[in-house]
This record gives C-alpha cells, sequence and structure tokens, in this order.
C-alpha cells in the first residue's frame, strides 16, 4: 500500500528583545552562567511577572506577518508541571486566549505552492538549562541549571497539519525562518535554539481521508533534522501499518546521532499540566490602532522582495527564491546591486565564491569579510574588461584575507587584462608557431585544436590576456593561413 | 488605653520621648511577654536602634518626621525584608534570607519606620490560629489558653500584647481581620490591588493583599497612608492618586446607608457576636444613618468557593518549593525522590491537604466541575456586592462567629473553614473592610466588620472611626500589653 505522511508543526521562537518576557534582565547569549538573573526570573518567594511591552508588539508583529487575526482580548494562564530548569514549576503561557490566530504561510516546493495554515501563536517564557553530569536527568550524578535562559520571551506558533512530506516541513521552517527575520523579531538560528521545531507526524494510506495516530517528535536541532526525522518517522509508521500493527499515539525524540526516533513517553504517562488563568497578570486588550500602527511598520517580506527581484533585476525565480530565503544575503546582495554590481553577476557570486568562502569559515553572511561595496567594485572591473572572471576569482580570496580592495590587487600585482590588439597578435603569432601539430588539426577541421593555443597563451600571459579578444584573433589568423 | 501611633507621634514630635528610648521600652517589654505569647520569629533589635537613632537625628535637626516615623511595627513573616530571613512559618523557607525588599517595605522605609521584627503566622498564611506555624503557635494576649487568630495572629499579638505600636499582616480570607477581632484591634483589609503585593509570599495571587493591624481606627489610616499606593512591580496594583486616608477620620455618619446582609447573621454565628452587632445598628441609627436590610444570595457559597480557588492558586504558588535552588532540601537518590521527599517533609499538613486539594480541582476532569464553576459563583457574589452597593454606602458584619477559640479546639479541618464565612467573601470581591472592636464575652474581645465598595476605604473608615469615638470602652488594653 502507499502512504501519505501528515505532519503538523510547532515553532518555538525566542523574540529577540533586549530584556526578558517579565523582568528587566538581559536576554544575551552566552553570559557567563546564573549572571542574566533577577528575584523575578529566579522564582523567589514573593515576586511577581509584569509583561514587557515589547514582547506583545514583537508577538503582533509577527502574527501580522504570519497573516493571523490578532486577538483584541488576551490573557495569560499557567501551564504547571516540575523540572529543575523551570524555577517556579509553572510555565507563564497562553491557552485559551492566544494572541494569534488563524493565519498561514505559502510554502513551495519543486515549484508547487502550497498553504499550511497556522492554529494559533501564543507568547510564553523559556525555562533555563540543566547541564547533567552523566547522560541525562535520571543516570547523572548530578546536574547543573543556569538560568540565564528562564524568562526569555517565546512564540509559539502551531500549524494544521497540512504538510504531506518532510520537504514540506522544511520549506515552512525556512520560509518561517525567512520571515521572522525580516521583521527583526528573531534570530532564527537553530543550532543556539532560538528557532525550535517539535513535529507531529502521522501516515495513512494515499486516498484515505481520516487521520491516523501521530506521535510528537522533540529534541529536532536543525534544518536536515527537521527533514530527517520527519522521513524517518513517516517511514517507520508506515513499516509498522503494513505489518499489521497499529501506531502508538506518544512523544518520541529524535536523535541526531542514530538518525532515528525513540520513545520518550506514552500518552498515559503525559503530563496534566492543570492550566489555569495567570493570576498575577490581569487580562489586556489590544487595539486596532495599536494592530495598524505595527502594521503600517512591516518590512517587505520575503514574498514581496522576491517578485520584486524577478521583476526588476530579471533574476530567475530559483534565483530570487535563493536570494531572499535568508535577510542577511537579500540586503547583502541589494548592497552590491546599490553599489554598481550587475544583479545576476552578483547572484551567481553569492551563491559561488561567497557561499563557498563563508562555508569554509563557518561565518553567516553578515559577518563576511568582504563587504557587498567591496565586491561590486571587483564585479565591475570585469563588466568592465579591466579583470577576466577568472582573474576576478583569483583576486577574490586575496581580497578575503587581506582586506584590500580588488582595484589595489589589480594594480599591485598588474594583473590589469591584455586587451591592446597589437600585443595580442604577437602572443597569438607565438602561438601559431610553436604548434604546428595543432594548426594543422584545426586545418583539417578539428575546431577544437584552438582551444590548446588559446590555453597556451592564457598560460603564458599569466591569464591577463583578454581571452574573448584572443579567440577572435586567432580564428582569423588561423582562417587566413 | 495604650500606646498608639498617633500619640507616639505627638511624643516624639514634642521631644517628650526619643524614637530610640521608645524602641527601647518596646524592646524590654517583649523580653518580659514574648515568652507567653510567642508573637515573633525574628527580632532584630540592633537594626531597630539604627532606625530609632535616625530618626532621632531628623528630629534633633528639626526636620519634619512622617506619622510613623520611629514608632515600633512588626512585620508579618510572609513579607520579604532584604537581608532578612523570611520562613512564612515553614520549614521550606526555615533559613532562607531574602535578597530584596516587598513594595511595602520600600514605602514603610520611605516613611522612617522602625520594625522590631518578623511575626508568627500560619504556615504560608493558610489557617486561622497560628496553630499551623512550623514554630509553635501565638497565644492571646487577652488569654494565652486562647489562639491571638490568623493566620496573621503573630502579628495581632504582637500589637495586643504592646510588643508593637503597629504591625502588617495579610488577608487572603480573613487573616487580617479575623486575628485583630480576636484581640481586640483594628484590622484593614484594603480593596485588591491598593497595596503592592510585591515581595509578600504568594498563597491565593487573586486574593491577598496587606494590611495593617494597629490598636485603633486613626493608626490604621495612618498605616494605609504609608503602604497604599501604585506599584508598577505588580500587574494587580491600581494605578491611582495618592489619597489621605486620615481625612476619613470624622466622628460623623448622619445620612450614610448602612446595610445589614441578613447571609451573615445565619445559624453558625454566636448570640453574643449577634447581640453585639445589633447594638451597633442601633447605634448608627441613633448617629443619624440609615440602616438597609440587604441580601447578597452568594454569601453561602463563600466558604465553598473560597476553598477552591484559594487551594488551586496555592498549589501553583507553592510549587516553586521543591529543593532545588534554594530553601529546605531532603536528599533523594533522584530528582523525583528529592522533590517527593523535600515537600514532604517541608510542608505541613494543613499546606499539604490545600496542595492536594488545588490539584485535585484543577486537574483535567475535574477543572470544569470545580475551579470554573467555583471562578462563575465568584462573579456572581460580585455581582450581589455591586447590587448591595447600589442600596447603601457600606456593610456591618460579624468579624467572626464569636471570640477567640480554645488552642485545639477544632479537630476537624472542615468546622474550622466554616468559621471563615464572615471573611472570605469579602477577599472574593476583592472589597476593603475593617475589623473593629465591638465588645467583650467572657473577657474576650469581639469584633465587627464595616465592608466597603472597591476603594471605598474611606468610608469604612468614617463609620469605624465614628463607631469607635462613641465606644472608648471597647478598645481597652489587653492584660499582657499592660506597661
Amino acid at each position: 500500500m502507499k502512504y501519505e505522511a501528515v505532519i503538523g508543526l510547532e515553532v518555538h521562537t525566542e523574540l529577540h528583545t533586549a530584556t526578558k518576557i517579565f523582568c528587566n534582565c538581559k536576554t544575551s547569549f552566552g553570559a557567563d552562567p546564573n549572571t542574566n538573573v533577577c528575584p523575578v526570573c529566579l522564582g523567589l518567594p514573593g515576586v511577581l511577572p509584569v509583561l514587557n511591552k515589547k514582547v506583545l508588539e514583537f508577538a503582533v508583529r509577527a502574527g501580522l506577518a504570519l497573516n493571523c487575526e490578532i486577538s483584541r482580548f488576551s490573557k495569560f494562564d499557567r501551564k504547571n508541571y516540575y523540572y529543575p530548569d523551570l524555577p517556579k514549576n509553572f510555565q507563564t503561557s497562553q491557552f485559551d486566549l492566544p494572541i494569534c490566530e488563524h493565519g498561514y504561510l505559502d510554502v513551495e516546493v519543486d515549484g508547487e505552492v502550497s498553504r499550511i495554515r497556522i492554529t494559533r501563536a501564543h507568547m510564553e517564557e523559556d525555562a533555563g538549562k540543566l547541564v547533567h553530569h552523566g547522560s541525562s536527568i535520571t543516570t547523572a550524578d548530578y546536574s547543573l541549571v543556569d538560568y540565564n535562559r528562564t524568562g526569555t520571551p517565546l512564540l509559539e506558533i502551531v500549524s494544521e497539519p497540512d504538510m504531506r512530506s518532510a520537504k514540506q516541513a522544511v520549506a515552512y521552517m525556512e520560509k518561517m525562518r525567512a520571515i521572522l527575520q525580516y521583521c527583526g523579531i528573531s534570530d532564527c538560528r537553530m543550532e543556539e535554539g532560538s528557532l525550535r521545531c517539535d513535529a507531529n507526524v502521522s501516515v495513512r494510506p494515499v486516498g484515505q481521508k481520516e487521520l491516523g495516530t501521530k506521535t510528537e517528535i522533540k529534541n529536532i536541532n536543525s534544518f536536515k533534522g527537521v527533514e530527517r526525522a520527519i522521513e524517518y518517522e513517516a517511514l517507520r509508521q508506515a513499516e509498522i501499518l503494513e505489518a499489521g500493527g497499529t501506531i502508538k499515539q506518544e512523544t518520541r525524540t529524535w536523535d541526531e546521532n542514530e538518525g532515528v526516533t525513540k520513545s520518550m513517553r506514552s500518552k498515559e504517562e503525559a503530563n496534566d499540566y492543570r492550566y489555569f488563568p495567570e493570576p498575577d497578570l490581569v487580562p489586556f486588550t489590544v487595539s486596532d490602532e495599536y494592530i495598524e500602527n505595527i502594521r503600517k511598520t512591516l518590512p517587505e517580506l520575503p514574498d514581496a522582495r522576491k517578485a520584486r527581484y524577478m521583476e526588476s533585476y530579471g533574476l530567475s525565480a530559483y534565483d530570487a527564491a535563493y536570494v531572499t530565503s535568508d535577510k542577511d544575503r537579500a540586503d547583502f546582495f541589494e548592497a552590491m546591486v546599490k553599489a554598481g554590481a550587475d544583479a545576476k553577476e552578483a547572484c551567481n557570486w553569492l551563491m559561488g565564491e561567497l557561499a563557498g568562502k563563508l562555508s569554509e569559515n563557518g561565518l553567516e553572511i553578515k559577518d563576511s569579510k568582504v563587504t557587498p561595496e567591496a565586491m561590486a567594485e571587483l564585479l565591475k572591473l570585469i563588466t568592465k574588461g579591466t579583470i577576466s572572471g577568472k582573474i576576478a576569482k583569483k583576486i577574490f580570496p586575496e581580497m578575503w584575507e587581506t582586506g584590500k580592495s580588488a582595484e589595489t590587487i589589480v594594480k599591485e600585482q598588474g594583473l590589469v587584462q591584455i586587451s591592446d590588439t597589437g600585443a595580442l597578435e604577437a602572443m597569438v603569432d607565438e602561438a601559431i608557431a610553436e604548434n604546428p601539430k595543432a594548426v594543422a588539426d584545426f586545418k583539417s577541421g578539428n575546431k577544437k585544436a584552438m582551444g590548446a593555443m588559446i590555453g597556451q597563451i592564457m598560460k603564458k600571459s599569466h591569464g591577463k590576456a583578454n581571452p574573448r579578444m584572443v579567440s577572435g584573433i586567432l580564428i582569423k589568423k588561423l582562417q587566413a593561413l | 488605653m495604650g500606646y498608639t501611633i498617633h500619640e507616639l507621634h505627638e511624643k516624639l514630635i514634642q521631644k517628650e520621648i526619643s524614637s530610640v528610648e521608645l524602641t527601647r521600652q518596646f524592646i524590654a517589654h517583649r523580653q518580659q511577654v514574648e515568652g507567653d505569647i510567642h508573637a515573633f520569629l525574628s527580632v532584630n533589635d540592633e537594626e531597630a536602634l539604627k532606625q530609632a537613632a535616625a530618626v532621632d537625628a531628623k528630629i534633633a535637626a528639626g526636620e519634619k518626621i512622617a506619622a510613623l516615623a520611629g514608632i515600633p511595627g512588626a512585620i508579618k513573616d510572609n513579607i520579604v525584608i532584604r537581608g532578612q530571613k523570611c520562613t512564612a512559618a515553614s520549614r521550606m523557607l526555615e533559613n532562607w534570607t531574602s535578597p530584596y525588599d516587598a513594595g511595602v517595605i520600600e514605602r514603610l522605609e520611605a516613611n522612617d519606620y522602625v520594625s522590631v521584627g518578623k511575626t508568627n503566622m500560619d504556615e504560608f498564611a493558610m489557617g486561622s490560629s497560628t496553630e499551623n506555624s512550623y514554630f509553635g503557635p501565638s497565644m492571646n494576649p487577652w488569654n494565652t489558653e486562647y489562639v491571638p487568630g490568623g493566620s496573621s495572629g503573630g502579628s495581632a499579638a504582637a500589637v495586643a500584647a504592646g510588643e508593637a505600636v503597629w504591625a502588617l499582616g495579610s488577608d487572603t480570607g480573613g487573616s487580617i481581620r479575623q486575628p485583630a477581632s480576636f484581640c481586640g484591634l483594628v484590622g484593614l483589609k484594603p480593596t485588591y490591588g491598593l497595596v503592592s503585593r510585591y515581595g509578600l509570599i504568594a498563597f491565593s495571587s487573586s486574593l491577598d493583599q496587606i494590611g495593617p493591624i494597629t490598636r485603633d481606627v486613626t493608626d490604621a489610616a495612618i498605616v494605609l497612608n504609608a503602604i497604599a499606593g501604585h506599584d508598577e512591580r505588580d500587574s494587580t496594583s491600581i494605578p491611582m492618586e495618592k489619597a489621605d486616608y486620615t481625612e476619613a477620620l470624622v466622628n460623623d455618619v448622619k445620612g450614610m446607608k448602612i446595610g445589614v446582609p441578613e447571609e451573615f447573621f445565619g445559624k453558625g454565628i454566636k448570640p453574643e457576636t449577634r447581640e453585639a452587632i445589633e447594638k451597633a445598628i442601633a447605634f448608627f441609627k441613633e448617629a443619624g444613618a440609615e440602616i438597609v436590610p440587604v441580601s447578597i444570595p452568594h454569601i453561602k457559597s463563600g466558604v465553598s468557593v473560597y476553598y477552591i480557588i484559594a487551594p488551586a492558586e496555592a498549589s501553583s504558588n507553592l510549587a516553586r518549593y521543591d529543593g532545588v535552588s534554594y530553601g529546605f532540601r531532603a536528599p533523594g537518590d533522584n530528582i523525583v525522590d528529592m522533590y517527593i521527599n523535600t515537600r514532604t517533609q517541608g510542608f505541613g499538613k494543613e499546606v499539604k491537604r490545600r496542595i492536594m486539594l488545588g490539584n485535585y480541582v484543577l486537574s483535567a476532569g475535574y477543572y470544569d466541575a470545580y475551579y470554573k464553576k467555583a471562578l462563575k459563583v465568584r462573579r456572581l457574589l460580585k455581582e450581589d456586592f455591586d447590587r448591595a452597593y447600589e442600596q447603601c454606602d457600606v456593610l456591618i458584619a460579624p468579624s467572626a462567629s464569636g471570640t477567640a477559640f480554645k488552642f485545639g479546639a477544632f479537630s476537624d479541618p472542615l468546622s474550622l473553614y466554616m468559621e471563615d464565612i464572615c471573611t472570605v467573601p469579602v477577599n472574593l470581591a476583592g472589597l476593603p473592610s475593617i475589623s473593629i472592636p465591638a465588645g467583650f464575652h467572657n473577657g474576650l474581645p469581639l469584633g465587627m466588620q464595616i465592608i466597603g465598595p472597591a476603594l471605598g476605604e474611606k468610608k469604612i473608615l468614617r463609620a469605624a472611626y465614628t463607631f469607635e469615638q462613641n465606644h472608648p470602652e471597647f478598645t481597652k488594653t489587653a492584660p499582657k500589653g499592660e506597661m
């Protein structure tokens, strides 16, 4: 039988506010353990939460960017469960009146666009981090807890089970990341945990309407992990059904190293969170005016930017999607074009040389050692014919290492392209004289023989000869022989 | 009568006595009576004398001092003071020192207060006798065989026994008013949101309020002036202009409409209590007030609703006491055992009973039948009160069914819960209420409540002040309080 996967995602994103959701502590990543803490986020006796207004603003902004309806009346609730990274042993979250509802995202896979509905998005506080001295909390000799992350604002975005493949789930996550980055809501780094994803996966025979029994997969820490975990889980379930078995509703954890999902707890072992309205925070209302003011500040979103790049710069759909899928990359691209680079050339260099250098050095595009303006200078030298593309590719790593401008390197090393007809004719004459066999081959109809001669000329000129002109002169001379 | 804030303030500014001398007197008196009373969980003599000396310096320099300045007070041990232990009378916090000040403490500091110590209470404010204190009960200064009431029993005992001039208590379901009533004092529970809860160890967040326990109504207004006001660290704090509650101290109730809700005078109320309040009603009528019979039908559900909502919130508020990062910890082989051992040994019986109750009413399958329903009835009760206040300015009611009871008088918790019938409806509706002395029975004080509409503190203070000024015989000093 043929099966299809049914996937819904619960995405958690850290909101990039300067301070925590209910106190004035900083949210910065990587501080010494337990330094960004205060009585409030430590949950000491007697403390009370106060909602950081920026968190509400960010949540509304995200909701609008994700096509959600914004609730005019909303409140917080307590989700009660015991875990040592949760100082109050309850998480202040939103239960039945989330700030955002009924949104959607359009995602594209292999040229096919599908609309993925978003059920809801709600604000909540993050927990701290446990460091186990041993493999897990149950077997460790002891565990340490760092409360720096406690109280970092999160937005939990829950989708409907509208996805049908792991690829679609990844596309949804990528689109989500792009939108949240564009809006300045989150830096969305899955590796650092500022973007997290739990996947609800079930399978059913193709054509069947009813949903199968689902499992929830936790601990997915990368985009690759999203794809692998869902693919694995869908296959696992299909194999069980195929063998006549049934799926157990349970929570499973993704083991990145082994590439498998493992059972964590069954439905029966699931927590009863005993949700109830947070009595320390009063319900709040959101006005139309407030929402409209935020709507006005929404930036151009990825889809709009992609369309503009196709229209104004003539980029292909593929290229435009690549450039706009990351806000920093799109900004870099636009800065290059603004500095005078040819758009298509700029796009090629982003995908090629720059992407290579960045991944070689493990850097993000915003940390590129070559600025978009410097890259634009380099590309302009090619367009003007001052240097060849080949030389440009040699210059680029040097720009990266030394920080020198393309022009400086060209001057210092005398890399200016030789486009002087007289000089090039002399080189061609020399090559013809030195390669009688190649000349004979050419004359007997083997046009490829010309290539070897051009190669020799380029080598002798240290790549400086203008290849287009060399080729023209050579053909003319060979035909005249 | 004994020392009051307003009398002592006069003596301080007339330089008849210094704050240091005064503080020393109170410390000396405490050393005599504390063995019989056990009002305090910790004392603070050195710091108190320092605070007093600072006030004396101000007086010597000719500076104007606040009404409360330099006059020894006591703070219930569920209100945190930076650098001092705060136990909530629980083993769980026996050795916990607060790194921060409560909102009310900051305000009191701005008034140059002097605190001689932290007072005993029922553990986490759960109880009405201080019998639930991990550190042993306080005794009633009128007769030490009787409870002082609770949960702010230590605060009431301290003031009645002359160990402090005034005290702060907290009131979740009567914990200021009932002990004030049992100890012959004035206890004021402010409107929910009038006094900051920041730094009050939470029992039930939607019901808790801090308020004064004092010897007379004037002192209650003075302490309220010091502690009331908006605090942005408490999201439930009401944003409002600062008021002067002493303006309401007017001996006149002419034209005031005083409502008498029949439901507060049910069969649980003792005849002596009924009689005392009937006399008070007669007095008010005589003084020119209009007496209006009103009905607040949902008062009969008050105790049931309270014992769902308060434990529900408490079960969550007290979840943080888990042995992980502060407070008592009992070791265990793994994290779950450590949790279980810590909470089994760290909490007393009543606290555990209420945590279990709270978890039960919030659990899946019972939430709608209990918690959700309780919220609905709470709203109906509020609406009942709103309707009553369309007909009157204040309501009159007993503070408790009778006078203080003997230690161990209630063996089953349910009948003790029923004792809260007079006080819990007021917390559920978020209203202000003052308990004032209204008579004696067998040598023990009886109390009466005057309940106002939200932010009606001035109305209740006025009615209470008028009653007090015309009944000096009810404002007596307990035997242990004679200095």
